[in-house]
């Protein structure tokens, strides 16, 4: 059986789905590449899914590394690889002209709204600068998803797997020319035992540019 | 009212007990793992000596001043739970924390299936629910 395909560049991936769709048995499935890359609310994950696999990949990474810290680098390495590529769907998922950009506050709220909604359907519930130190700024998540279901027991109570979150925050602020090094603490608060705050300490050469570009 | 919980595991193992009610005696923790092992065998016998067959074993143990509700999951984890004798929907309330445990125990990493529990978010979220059974 023939198709025709669309033969205006544009529209050939949305054509497309049926034709380029591999199943066994006759039944024929869309597989994941063959979605459009804008459909946002289709591609919704189940949580329980998620929490098996991030519990899968924690269990993986413990049996790999020595130490608490060596730990939390490794999740915030496999953040930053999503991180990079979370800026790029989400700036290409933006309606209307997609903006790049370039100051450092801005970045962070594009964090805290857009790339927070985009992957815990929600933004983050604070933004702040902190008041010590002039190249730190903190996002603040009351219910992180990461930790939901995870208790630490108490021989690793100075590990925090939202190190995973803090590496795709530092995946998108590299992506942004804004590198810096994101660190998560959990801070609870009265009915907020989870609350996270993702310290954002930028490097030098951000704090530069950020300089020059405010000349 | 709800008196208490054991979760054992398929191998008749005794990995969680929490009272819920502070008039309770509490017994010692050797205690617990013969009772939680001494149940396992009676429901093994219980499925054995049914005269219908495929039958999933005891489910309710009713005394004067408490009754034993028994839930096995399909893969052969028990909850007992212990209530006074006028408690409506424990079937509910059984399925709930069957629900809680998948959530706080089966997906926290740090969790060794069979093994015994250990996971705050756990205690909590059944702290929180269990009044409201």
């Amino acid at each position: 059986m023939s198709k025709i395909i669309s033969t205006i560049p544009g529209r050939l991936a949305a054509n497309q789905t049926d034709t380029w769709s591999t199943g066994s048995g006759g039944r024929r499935r869309a597989s994941i590449l063959d979605r459009s890359l804008n459909r946002a609310q289709a591609s919704e994950v189940n949580l329980s899914a998620f929490s098996f696999l991030f519990s899968e990949i924690l269990q993986y990474t413990q049996n790999r590394v020595d130490g608490i810290s060596d730990f939390e680098q490794r999740l915030n390495t496999l953040g930053f690889g999503i991180g990079v590529r979370v800026l790029e769907l989400t700036m290409w998922r933006e309606k209307g002209q997609p903006r790049r950009e370039r100051r450092v506050l801005n970045v962070l709220y594009y964090i805290h709204s857009v790339v927070w909604k985009s992957l815990f359907g929600r933004p983050a519930h604070a933004l702040e600068k902190s008041t010590d130190n002039e190249d730190e700024y903190m996002l603040i998540d009351n219910e992180p998803v990461a930790s939901r279901f995870v208790s630490v027991p108490k021989e690793l109570s100075q590990f925090n797997c939202n190190a995973f979150v803090a590496g795709i925050i530092e995946g998108v602020l590299h992506g942004c020319q804004c590198s810096a090094r994101v660190t998560a603490h959990t801070v609870p608060v009265d009915g907020k035992p989870l609350r996270t705050i993702f310290l954002i300490k930028l490097s030098e050469e951000a704090v530069q540019r950020e300089e020059q570009i405010s000349k | 009212m709800i008196l208490s919980l054991y979760i054992i595991n398929k191998a008749g193992g005794l990995v969680y007990q929490r009272d819920f009610n502070e008039s309770l005696n509490r017994l010692s923790s050797n205690d617990y793992l013969i009772l939680a092992g001494t149940f396992h065998s009676i429901h093994a016998i219980t499925t054995r000596i049914s005269p219908v067959g495929n039958s999933e074993g005891i489910e309710l143990l009713e005394a004067d001043g408490f009754k034993l509700h028994c839930f096995q999951t399909v893969t052969g984890i028990k909850f007992l739970l212990i209530t006074d004798p006028a408690h409506p929907n424990t079937d509910a309330a059984l399925r709930r924390i069957y629900r809680l445990y998948s959530d706080f125990v089966m997906k926290n990493p740090f969790y060794t299936p069979d093994m015994p529990i250990r996971a705050e978010l756990f205690d909590q979220s059944l702290q929180r629910t269990i009044p409201s059974l």
